[in-house]
Protein backbone atom coordinates (compact mmCIF):
# COMPACT_ATOMS: atom_id res chain seq x y z
CA UNK A 1 0.00 0.00 0.00
CA UNK A 2 1.13 3.75 -0.51
CA UNK A 3 1.50 5.74 1.98
CA UNK A 4 0.51 9.50 0.65
CA UNK A 5 1.04 12.74 2.10
CA UNK A 6 -1.61 15.35 2.04
CA UNK A 7 -0.52 19.36 2.18
CA UNK A 8 -3.81 20.81 3.52
CA UNK A 9 -3.80 17.87 6.54
CA UNK A 10 -0.27 17.93 6.69
CA UNK A 11 0.00 13.83 7.79
CA UNK A 12 0.83 11.14 5.73
CA UNK A 13 -2.41 8.19 5.70
CA UNK A 14 -2.82 5.22 3.66
CA UNK A 15 -3.95 4.94 0.19
CA UNK A 16 -7.25 4.15 0.67
CA UNK A 17 -8.27 7.57 2.02
CA UNK A 18 -7.35 8.49 -1.94
CA UNK A 19 -8.87 9.20 -5.12
CA UNK A 20 -6.01 9.33 -7.97
CA UNK A 21 -6.79 11.70 -10.89
CA UNK A 22 -4.78 11.60 -13.37
CA UNK A 23 -1.78 13.32 -15.03
CA UNK A 24 -1.53 16.94 -13.83
CA UNK A 25 -1.26 20.43 -15.29
CA UNK A 26 -3.16 19.96 -18.32
CA UNK A 27 -4.96 22.63 -19.06
CA UNK A 28 -8.39 23.43 -20.73
CA UNK A 29 -8.13 25.50 -23.68
CA UNK A 30 -9.58 28.87 -22.74
CA UNK A 31 -11.85 29.06 -25.60
CA UNK A 32 -12.91 25.75 -26.48
CA UNK A 33 -15.01 27.34 -29.29
CA UNK A 34 -12.07 27.97 -31.47
CA UNK A 35 -10.33 24.68 -30.38
CA UNK A 36 -9.78 22.42 -33.26
CA UNK A 37 -11.34 18.72 -32.80
CA UNK A 38 -7.80 17.70 -32.81
CA UNK A 39 -6.53 19.73 -30.32
CA UNK A 40 -9.72 18.57 -28.42
CA UNK A 41 -9.08 15.04 -28.48
CA UNK A 42 -5.86 15.91 -26.92
CA UNK A 43 -6.70 18.18 -24.28
CA UNK A 44 -9.39 15.15 -23.38
CA UNK A 45 -7.74 11.56 -24.32
CA UNK A 46 -4.23 12.61 -24.87
CA UNK A 47 -1.75 11.54 -21.90
CA UNK A 48 1.96 11.16 -21.74
CA UNK A 49 2.19 8.05 -20.21
CA UNK A 50 5.25 8.09 -19.40
CA UNK A 51 7.60 5.58 -17.72
CA UNK A 52 9.40 7.43 -15.14
CA UNK A 53 8.94 10.55 -12.92
CA UNK A 54 5.73 12.40 -13.45
CA UNK A 55 3.18 14.96 -12.08
CA UNK A 56 -0.56 13.42 -11.19
CA UNK A 57 -3.39 14.93 -9.51
CA UNK A 58 -4.47 13.22 -6.38
CA UNK A 59 -7.55 13.87 -4.44
CA UNK A 60 -8.13 13.49 -0.09
CA UNK A 61 -11.16 12.39 -0.82
CA UNK A 62 -11.75 10.31 2.80
CA UNK A 63 -10.02 13.48 4.34
CA UNK A 64 -9.98 16.87 3.64
CA UNK A 65 -11.54 16.30 0.49
CA UNK A 66 -9.24 18.77 -1.21
CA UNK A 67 -7.30 17.63 -4.37
CA UNK A 68 -3.21 17.83 -4.52
CA UNK A 69 -0.56 17.18 -6.95
CA UNK A 70 2.39 14.48 -6.36
CA UNK A 71 5.63 13.76 -8.18
CA UNK A 72 6.07 10.09 -8.41
CA UNK A 73 8.37 7.60 -9.92
CA UNK A 74 5.53 5.15 -12.20
CA UNK A 75 8.47 2.41 -11.70
CA UNK A 76 9.05 2.08 -8.34
CA UNK A 77 5.96 3.78 -7.24
CA UNK A 78 8.28 6.22 -4.69
CA UNK A 79 6.62 9.86 -4.13
CA UNK A 80 9.37 12.74 -4.90
CA UNK A 81 7.56 15.54 -3.71
CA UNK A 82 4.04 16.73 -2.53
CA UNK A 83 2.77 20.22 -3.49
CA UNK A 84 -0.77 21.97 -3.27
CA UNK A 85 -3.17 22.55 -6.08
CA UNK A 86 -2.24 26.00 -7.69
CA UNK A 87 1.40 25.78 -7.33
CA UNK A 88 3.18 25.18 -10.51
CA UNK A 89 5.09 22.17 -11.32
CA UNK A 90 8.15 21.40 -10.25
CA UNK A 91 11.22 20.58 -11.90
CA UNK A 92 10.76 17.09 -13.25
CA UNK A 93 14.50 16.43 -14.27
CA UNK A 94 15.94 17.87 -10.67
CA UNK A 95 13.82 15.90 -8.75
CA UNK A 96 14.74 12.69 -10.65
CA UNK A 97 17.95 13.52 -10.52
CA UNK A 98 18.27 14.02 -6.65
CA UNK A 99 16.35 10.88 -6.65
CA UNK A 100 18.67 9.27 -8.35
CA UNK A 101 16.28 7.72 -11.10
CA UNK B 1 -15.39 10.59 31.94
CA UNK B 2 -16.65 12.16 28.52
CA UNK B 3 -19.59 13.94 29.55
CA UNK B 4 -17.06 17.03 30.40
CA UNK B 5 -15.11 16.89 26.97
CA UNK B 6 -16.01 18.59 23.91
CA UNK B 7 -18.06 20.90 25.35
CA UNK B 8 -20.10 18.69 27.06
CA UNK B 9 -22.05 17.80 23.03
CA UNK B 10 -21.28 14.28 23.15
CA UNK B 11 -22.81 12.68 25.67
CA UNK B 12 -23.53 8.73 26.15
CA UNK B 13 -27.85 8.66 24.89
CA UNK B 14 -29.48 7.60 28.42
CA UNK B 15 -32.10 6.11 26.67
CA UNK B 16 -29.73 3.51 24.51
CA UNK B 17 -28.52 0.49 26.08
CA UNK B 18 -24.45 0.11 25.68
CA UNK B 19 -23.48 -1.67 22.20
CA UNK B 20 -20.72 -2.68 24.69
CA UNK B 21 -19.56 -2.70 28.26
CA UNK B 22 -16.13 -4.36 29.61
CA UNK B 23 -13.66 -3.27 32.04
CA UNK B 24 -11.13 -2.40 29.23
CA UNK B 25 -13.53 -0.83 26.97
CA UNK B 26 -17.19 0.59 26.43
CA UNK B 27 -18.67 1.61 23.20
CA UNK B 28 -21.85 3.64 23.70
CA UNK B 29 -24.29 5.54 21.81
CA UNK B 30 -24.11 9.29 21.98
CA UNK B 31 -26.96 11.43 21.78
CA UNK B 32 -28.03 13.59 19.02
CA UNK B 33 -26.65 17.36 18.58
CA UNK B 34 -27.15 19.73 15.92
CA UNK B 35 -24.16 19.70 13.50
CA UNK B 36 -23.68 22.33 11.10
CA UNK B 37 -21.24 21.95 7.66
CA UNK B 38 -19.57 25.31 7.18
CA UNK B 39 -17.40 26.14 4.21
CA UNK B 40 -16.11 29.74 3.78
CA UNK B 41 -12.84 31.69 2.70
CA UNK B 42 -10.41 33.25 5.19
CA UNK B 43 -12.22 36.22 5.37
CA UNK B 44 -15.47 35.18 6.88
CA UNK B 45 -13.66 33.07 9.76
CA UNK B 46 -14.05 36.18 12.13
CA UNK B 47 -17.27 36.69 11.84
CA UNK B 48 -18.63 33.34 11.61
CA UNK B 49 -16.49 32.54 14.79
CA UNK B 50 -18.02 35.35 16.71
CA UNK B 51 -21.59 34.55 15.64
CA UNK B 52 -20.83 31.29 16.72
CA UNK B 53 -19.43 32.26 20.10
CA UNK B 54 -16.08 30.23 19.73
CA UNK B 55 -12.74 30.97 17.15
CA UNK B 56 -12.89 28.28 14.05
CA UNK B 57 -9.88 26.61 14.27
CA UNK B 58 -7.10 27.13 10.94
CA UNK B 59 -4.40 23.86 12.01
CA UNK B 60 -4.79 21.22 9.97
CA UNK B 61 -7.28 18.53 11.94
CA UNK B 62 -7.55 20.08 14.83
CA UNK B 63 -10.60 21.25 17.21
CA UNK B 64 -12.29 23.75 19.71
CA UNK B 65 -14.21 23.42 21.95
CA UNK B 66 -15.97 25.52 24.91
CA UNK B 67 -19.40 25.35 27.10
CA UNK B 68 -21.64 23.97 24.83
CA UNK B 69 -19.67 24.27 21.00
CA UNK B 70 -17.34 23.03 19.53
CA UNK B 71 -15.88 23.71 15.88
CA UNK B 72 -13.87 20.91 14.02
CA UNK B 73 -11.11 21.13 11.54
CA UNK B 74 -12.12 19.09 8.28
CA UNK B 75 -10.50 21.17 5.54
CA UNK B 76 -8.51 24.44 4.73
CA UNK B 77 -12.00 25.50 4.03
CA UNK B 78 -14.69 23.30 5.78
CA UNK B 79 -15.45 22.99 9.17
CA UNK B 80 -17.99 21.03 11.37
CA UNK B 81 -19.59 23.56 13.90
CA UNK B 82 -21.52 21.67 17.01
CA UNK B 83 -24.02 22.42 19.23
CA UNK B 84 -26.88 21.31 21.63
CA UNK B 85 -29.73 20.15 19.40
CA UNK B 86 -32.44 22.60 20.58
CA UNK B 87 -29.75 25.71 19.68
CA UNK B 88 -29.58 24.41 15.91
CA UNK B 89 -32.20 27.20 14.75
CA UNK B 90 -30.38 29.55 16.42
CA UNK B 91 -27.17 28.77 16.14
CA UNK B 92 -27.84 28.58 12.53
CA UNK B 93 -29.75 31.88 12.40
CA UNK B 94 -27.05 33.96 13.88
CA UNK B 95 -24.10 32.78 11.67
CA UNK B 96 -26.47 33.35 8.55
CA UNK B 97 -27.15 37.33 9.57
CA UNK B 98 -23.41 37.89 10.67
CA UNK B 99 -22.74 36.49 7.30
CA UNK B 100 -24.89 37.62 4.99
CA UNK B 101 -22.67 39.55 2.52
CA UNK B 102 -19.68 37.21 2.78
CA UNK B 103 -19.83 33.91 0.21
CA UNK B 104 -20.39 30.60 2.31
CA UNK B 105 -22.46 27.83 3.06
CA UNK B 106 -23.75 26.72 6.15
CA UNK B 107 -25.83 23.53 5.57
CA UNK B 108 -27.44 21.44 8.58
CA UNK B 109 -26.38 17.90 8.70
CA UNK B 110 -27.41 17.20 12.20
CA UNK B 111 -29.35 13.80 11.21
CA UNK B 112 -26.46 12.48 8.90
CA UNK B 113 -24.71 10.70 11.18
CA UNK B 114 -24.56 9.42 14.11
CA UNK B 115 -22.07 9.48 16.79
CA UNK B 116 -20.63 6.42 19.58
CA UNK B 117 -18.38 7.06 22.21
CA UNK B 118 -15.30 4.66 21.96
CA UNK B 119 -13.61 4.30 25.63
CA UNK B 120 -11.33 2.52 27.39
CA UNK B 121 -7.37 1.67 27.68
CA UNK B 122 -8.12 -0.84 24.34
CA UNK B 123 -10.05 1.90 22.85
CA UNK B 124 -6.82 2.89 20.41
CA UNK B 125 -6.35 -1.23 19.77
CA UNK B 126 -9.95 -1.39 19.07
CA UNK B 127 -10.08 0.99 16.02
CA UNK B 128 -6.73 0.27 14.59
CA UNK B 129 -8.94 -3.18 13.58
CA UNK B 130 -10.00 -0.96 11.30
CA UNK B 131 -8.07 2.23 10.24
CA UNK B 132 -4.56 2.71 9.58
CA UNK B 133 -3.78 5.71 11.48
CA UNK B 134 -0.92 5.90 14.45
CA UNK B 135 -3.43 6.61 17.09
CA UNK B 136 -0.45 7.44 19.76
CA UNK B 137 -0.60 10.43 22.04
CA UNK B 138 2.59 12.22 19.98
CA UNK B 139 1.05 12.09 16.31
CA UNK B 140 -2.80 11.90 17.34
CA UNK B 141 -2.99 14.21 20.00
CA UNK B 142 -6.48 15.22 22.42
CA UNK B 143 -8.28 17.09 20.30
CA UNK B 144 -7.11 16.12 17.22
CA UNK B 145 -10.14 14.76 14.80
CA UNK B 146 -9.86 13.85 11.12
CA UNK B 147 -11.83 11.90 8.75
CA UNK B 148 -10.92 8.58 7.35
CA UNK B 149 -11.94 5.02 6.41
CA UNK B 150 -12.99 2.52 8.79
CA UNK B 151 -12.70 -0.97 7.22
CA UNK B 152 -14.88 0.24 4.13
CA UNK B 153 -16.90 3.00 5.48
CA UNK B 154 -16.01 6.51 5.96
CA UNK B 155 -15.81 8.16 9.40
CA UNK B 156 -15.12 11.01 11.39
CA UNK B 157 -12.74 10.25 14.21
CA UNK B 158 -12.42 12.94 17.19
CA UNK B 159 -9.69 12.08 20.13
CA UNK B 160 -11.91 13.51 23.37
CA UNK B 161 -9.44 12.13 25.80
CA UNK B 162 -6.06 10.08 26.43
CA UNK B 163 -8.68 6.86 26.10
CA UNK B 164 -12.09 8.08 24.43
CA UNK B 165 -12.83 8.76 20.74
CA UNK B 166 -15.87 10.32 19.20
CA UNK B 167 -16.02 7.59 16.00
CA UNK B 168 -19.00 9.68 13.39
CA UNK B 169 -20.77 7.52 10.71
CA UNK B 170 -23.16 8.24 8.65
CA UNK B 171 -26.56 6.68 10.03
CA UNK B 172 -27.10 4.68 7.20
CA UNK B 173 -23.18 3.21 7.58
CA UNK B 174 -23.70 3.20 11.51
CA UNK B 175 -24.80 -0.23 11.82
CA UNK B 176 -21.97 -1.44 9.75
CA UNK B 177 -19.59 0.73 11.59
CA UNK B 178 -20.64 -0.44 15.58
CA UNK B 179 -21.31 -3.92 14.69
CA UNK B 180 -18.00 -4.35 13.67
CA UNK B 181 -16.56 -2.40 16.48
CA UNK B 182 -18.44 -4.77 18.82
CA UNK B 183 -17.66 -8.15 17.02
CA UNK B 184 -13.95 -6.81 17.00
CA UNK B 185 -14.01 -6.52 20.81
CA UNK B 186 -15.13 -10.22 21.37
CA UNK B 187 -11.45 -11.10 21.39
CA UNK B 188 -10.91 -9.44 24.62
CA UNK B 189 -13.69 -10.83 25.95
CA UNK B 190 -12.19 -14.64 24.82
CA UNK B 191 -9.00 -13.68 26.02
Amino acid sequence: MLLIYCPYCQVKRAETEFHCGGEAHIARPSDPSKTTDEDWVDFLYTRSNIKGVYAERWRHIHGCGRFFNAVRDTVSDDFLKFYKAGEPMPDLNALAAEAGK
Amino acid sequence: MSDVLAGGLITPDAGETPLLSLSSLSILKAAPLARLSFRAREASLGAAGTAFGLDLPVAPLSSNSAEKRAALWMGPDEWTLLAPEDELQAVFDAIESALSGHPHALVDVSDRSETVIVSGEQAVWLLNTGIFIDFSLEEFPVGTVTRTVFHKAPVMVWRLAEETFAVEAWATFMDYVSGLLVQSAKELEAA
